[in-house]
């Protein structure tokens, strides 16, 4: 059964991909994206990480993406074609790149050298609770540094905003 | 495990028939009913069998007939496979939400342990926050693919509103959340037996500006502007007909149901009635043996739960037919320059208290 819906929802997360990078029209394109995040958040509950899936679809699915849908409707985005088209040494890079990445995935996969399923590893693995803690003890510094980085962002976008208004 | 999957199954259908076949249609004949009385009009009162009017209840059959011999049209240039989605996105979240919230608590009947929630997930009220924020793009893509300017402007309304009010709304909760610690329906549920531990006592600002922010996610007025049928036409379901126009109606009428069974677990003691417990009713129904008087006290748990969740159905209805709209800047004002803070400030005193005590 498990396997059965981790199959279900893989197969849609690589389509939905697929679709998004192929399609011409913005929409169609940002909503495959939408899906793609759903079926990831599916991936994550089959590994336990019920916080997670929830934060996904909350956070990526929910508020993200609407706003990319929200922009991609008020700009009124065309249909273009790759910009990519005639650069063959940017093409070839990203080749290249997309490439070892697979083959290094492949040879991690066949090496076997990816942990066991951790059974028991921490009590209540995923629960709101334990990620909570782990974030305001273990992770504190990694947690704040993101946090900080957010701000940043956010002050950036409205100074850039700001000196077109004025 | 096959006592479970009946179980399971069980609930779902309960719960399903419920909000499928009671809520739902009634909630179209009360929309019309109570905006009537409070207006001080007759209507719904023209369907009628053989002089019978019953009321207007008649109008629920009539409107069922009329849905599903009318003409389905795709307008010309409208994306036909986002447009046909739409009203789907719109309806599947408002039906999948309840799935988290127990219409019950825990009863042991013939040896077997009755929990009444279809689903007692630990992310509990965040599982309904995620799909509650899926529900934007049935609006938003409804408004985009019809090809029309006013159901356009009702979509990049229905964004950027529910977009706002997401914010505010989820943290509008977490004040509850760290009152009785736990994201879980059912515990909160659970530890609101006593009648002054109810939500409404510890958290009455938290009540306010959810259930501001819940009307406001819903689209319903004052906050209906992606609807707003005296500017927009009727917004982002302008170009919609039959059975998709109603299954937008039919999502917006079961987020109401979701939304009172929200407040009611978070706020209003779930099932419990006040200053009765579920030990007295066991005690009042000994007479029946031990399972007896457990299904005697289940049902007349699941009584109180669905009579608070009738009674909050009202009182949105009254809101919505109460308030005039609100301007689109008044809406963002609303949003981002009060409830965001006061939500905030909410959090901030919760945690004081907590500390202090």
């Amino acid at each position: 059964m498990e396997q059965i819906i981790f199959y279900i929802f893989g197969a849609g997360a690589v389509l939905s991909a697929l679709i998004m990078v192929t399609n011409k029209k913005p929409v169609s394109a940002a909503f495959s994206l939408i899906v793609t995040m759903f079926c990831l958040a599916g991936l994550y509950v089959l590994l336990d990480a019920h916080l997670i899936a929830a934060l996904q679809i909350i956070v990526y699915a929910g508020a993200i993406m609407v706003l990319f849908l929200f922009v991609i409707m008020l700009l009124n985005v065309e249909e273009k074609e790759g910009r990519l088209r005639g650069k063959i040494l940017l093409q070839l890079a990203g080749i290249l790149i997309v490439g070892y990445i697979f083959i290094k995935i492949v040879r991690l996969i066949g090496n076997g050298d990816l942990p066991a399923k951790m059974e028991g590893a921490i009590q209540g693995f995923g629960t709101t609770k334990v990620v909570g803690l782990m974030l305001f003890t273990d992770f504190l510094f990694p947690f704040e540094i993101a946090s900080i980085l957010l701000l940043a962002a956010i002050v950036g976008a409205v100074i850039l905003a700001k000196a077109k208004v004025d | 495990m096959l006592a479970e999957l009946i179980e399971t199954i069980a609930k779902i259908m309960f719960i399903f028939g419920v909000n499928m076949g009671f809520f739902t249609p009634i909630l179209g004949w009360v929309e019309r009913k109570q905006s009537a009385v409070m207006q001080d009009r007759v209507g719904a009162n023209r369907a009628d069998i053989f002089g019978f009017r019953v009321i207007g209840l008649l109008h629920i059959l009539a409107d069922a007939i009329k849905v599903l011999t009318k003409e389905d049209f795709v307008p010309a240039g409208a994306n036909k496979f986002f447009h046909t989605l739409a009203p789907f996105i719109s309806l599947t979240p408002a039906l999948v939400t309840f799935a988290v919230i127990p219409f019950g608590g825990q009863y042991e009947i013939f040896g077997h342990k009755v929990n009444l929630v279809i689903a007692d997930l630990d992310i509990g009220i965040l599982f309904i926050f995620a799909f509650a924020s899926l529900a934007t793009y049935g609006t938003v893509l409804a408004g985009w693919s019809s090809n029309n300017n006013w159901s356009f402007l009702g979509g990049m309304r229905a964004s950027a509103q529910m977009l706002s009010y997401e914010v505010a709304m989820g943290l509008s909760i977490i004040g509850v959340i760290m009152v009785y610690s736990s994201l879980k329906l059912t515990e909160i549920g659970a530890m609101q037996a006593e009648f002054f531990r109810w939500g409404i006592f510890l958290q009455p600002v938290g009540f306010i500006l959810f259930l501001t922010c819940a009307i406001a996610e819903n689209k319903r007025a004052p906050f209906d502007i992606p609807e707003a049928e005296s500017e927009i036409v009727a917004g982002y379901f302008t170009e919609y007909s039959s059975m998709k126009f109603v299954m937008f109606w039919m999502g917006e009428f079961l987020e109401i149901v979701t939304i009172s069974g929200i407040i009611t677990t978070l706020f209003f003691g779930a099932w419990h009635i006040p200053f009765v417990s579920n030990e007295m009713l066991l005690s009042i129904f000994g007479f029946a043996g031990p399972d007896g008087a457990n299904i005697l006290t289940m049902l007349i748990n699941i009584a109180t739960f669905f009579v608070k969740i009738i009674f909050f159905i009202w009182l949105q209805m009254t809101i919505r037919w109460t308030l005039p709209r609100f301007r689109y800047d008044q809406i963002m004002k609303l949003g981002w320059k009060i409830l965001l803070p006061l939500a905030l400030i909410n959090i901030f005193i919760t945690g004081l208290v907590l500390l202090v005590k």
